[in-house]
């Protein structure tokens, strides 16, 4: 019992980790209608970045504590969402209008050029931090097990459900919000109605870029440890996250992602941890035979 | 005559070898219903596709007079163009279904929103600014919800509206974009002789609002009723213009609708 709300506490901060990586392939399915497949690797370079902050800030003993947890995070959302706003500029506009395929391909070739960038200027070896939040509470003990609920834990979830919150009102209750939902259900007519499409489009890119370097920097701060090619697995989840909540469905991505989250850690507790992508990925692989749009995705309605 | 509020000059537009508009052109006036009308594959919709922004016309030049100074739309961009004052609805309904009748308005003055809100910061900080914006924006909204008599639907999702509603939540939306020239698609399709009537009658109330119609239509009760001018295509080519009682008696325009077999 103990050892299960242990994986439970586990399993739910790795996938809100997951569940913040979704959001973006989702939203960028949503209004264009691909799969930014390069999107994991903006993961990793908000992870580096993330971790460029804590060097200068922490190691350099500027700052310490949560104070410089927040601004890591600020710095990595920034520099993030410029990389996302680049990369849609760069490899997906000038595709647009052009076969299906095309801005796919682009993704695949964006998601090599991040990664072997990274891996130039930062080298190939795994990169450690030090912990900026050691400790935790003690939630129960039974006999020798100790569940434990780490400081970095509760952080991971509070930031989340904070940034998910902020994210949500900003979909549901602003003139942004709902320029990016009519360009999701009608470019060409929101564009008529006087909005800026590409604008839109490149916003959306920006905040999922955003949401990315959130996870990013959640993820070193949890593990302690990237390299260069944390983004492609990651990336999978995230993706499989997506598809498993319904793509294009932005709360299905969160439930997605806390699902695989679960999946993930459950399997690895209880049969074997080689197995836990495998374990994932099946799930994914029974969800779309049977819910073919996922968990909470809508049917794909003809348009008239 | 009237000052021009949209001027076509030989619109042309070709999809590889056919040509659906063969150089016409014609004036529409400021504060008139001018009506196109013509059989079926004459080029109406096309030629209202190139207006609004929806195609890029092969060839000639379309002006439409903001506060006297011509603007060019056939150079402009979709959202330019929606910006300069045109506005329209289409035969096929193009609401965002998803979204609710209240919500479908306030896309339409995202322009005046996000301009008054420093493109979206203020609205992110909750600016004072924003929330006043967002009011005023609420209540055009809800004027011309009321207009249609749509009020008691405002928070219903579009897409769950019945047809005619539909129909005129599209005015509604059009409407709210603050256009100078509102172009109609069809909009009587579908529609039963009672709503068709109360649609001429909320065409002609936008029509003494200041705002000018541009309309395609294929009922002839509504088009003669209303228009204060008539255009007429046939095959691409404009073959009659001018008040619809004329229109009506002219006898290439009675030999086009005979010759294509239409009884309309």
């Amino acid at each position: 019992m103990a050892y299960a709300l242990q994986q439970l506490i586990n399993g739910i901060s790795l996938g809100m980790i997951y569940g913040l990586i979704a959001v973006g392939y989702t939203m960028v399915y949503g209004i264009i209608g691909m799969i930014n497949f390069a999107h994991g690797d903006i993961f990793m370079v908000g992870a580096f970045i993330a971790l460029i902050s804590i060097v200068m800030l922490v190691s350099g003993g500027i700052m310490d504590g949560p104070a410089a947890i927040l601004i890591v995070l600020l710095v990595s959302m920034c520099v993030t969402a410029l990389y996302g706003w680049t990369v849609e500029r760069v490899a997906y506009r000038p595709l647009r209008g052009s076969f299906r395929l095309a801005p796919l391909i682009s993704a695949i070739g964006m998601s090599i050029v991040l990664q072997n960038y990274v891996q130039v200027a930062q080298g190939a070896r795994v990169k450690p931090v030090e912990p900026l939040l050691p400790g935790g509470v003690e939630v129960l003990r039974a006999e020798a097990f100790v569940v434990q609920f780490s400081y970095m834990q509760m952080l991971i979830i509070a930031v989340t459900l904070g940034v998910l919150a902020v994210f949500t009102w900003l979909v549901t209750r602003t003139p942004l919000g709902r320029a990016m939902r009519a360009c999701e259900q009608d470019r060409k007519m929101a564009s008529l109605l006087g909005i800026d499409t590409d604008r839109t489009i490149s916003l959306t890119f920006v905040i999922g870029a955003a949401l990315a370097a959130v996870a990013g920097t959640m993820y070193l701060l949890r593990y302690g440890v990237i390299d260069f090619y944390i983004g492609f697995l990651a990336g999978v989840k995230a993706f499989t996250a997506a598809v498993l909540g319904g793509i294009g469905s932005l709360p299905g991505a969160v439930l997605g992602g806390l699902l695989i989250g679960l999946i993930e850690t459950f399997w690895s507790a209880y049969f074997s941890v080689q197995y836990k992508d495998v374990a994932a990925f099946s799930i994914l692989v029974l969800v779309l035979i049977f819910m073919p749009t996922g968990l909470l995705g809508r049917a794909e309605v003809e348009k008239v | 005559m009237a000052e021009p509020i949209l001027q076509a000059e030989a619109l042309t537009m070709r999809f590889g070898g056919l040509t659906a508009v063969d150089a016409v052109s014609f004036t529409a006036s400021r504060g008139d219903i001018t009506a196109i009308i013509g059989p079926n594959g004459a080029g109406k919709t096309t030629m209202f596709n190139c207006i609004t922004g929806f195609y890029r016309p092969s060839d000639g030049r379309l002006r439409l007079f903001r506060d006297g100074t011509p603007v060019e739309l056939q150079s402009l961009p979709g959202h330019r163009i929606a910006r300069a004052g045109v506005a329209r609805t289409f035969q096929n309904i193009r609401l965002f279904p998803g979204m609710t009748a209240l919500e479908n308005l306030l896309v339409a003055q995202h322009n005046t929103l996000m301009a008054s809100t420093g493109f979206g910061i203020g609205a992110l900080l909750g600016a004072p600014g924003y929330r006043r914006a967002e009011k005023r924006a609420i209540e055009k909204a809800r004027h011309w919800l009321d207009a249609t008599a749509l009020l008691e639907r405002a928070d219903d999702p579009a897409g769950a509206l019945p047809y005619g509603q539909q129909r005129r939540l599209e005015i509604a939306r059009a409407m709210c974009t603050d256009p100078l020239l509102l172009c109609l698609d069809e909009p009587a399709a579908g529609l039963n002789p009672r709503e068709s009537d109360e649609l001429s009658a909320l065409l002609r109330r936008i029509r003494d609002g200041g705002c000018s119609l541009l309309l395609i239509e294929h009922d002839m009760g509504v088009v003669m009723g209303i228009s204060d001018r008539v255009v007429v295509l046939d095959h691409g080519k404009k073959i009659a213009d001018g008040a619809p009682a004329e229109v009506r008696a002219d006898p290439r325009v009675i030999a086009a609708y005979l010759g294509e077999g239409d009884e309309e």
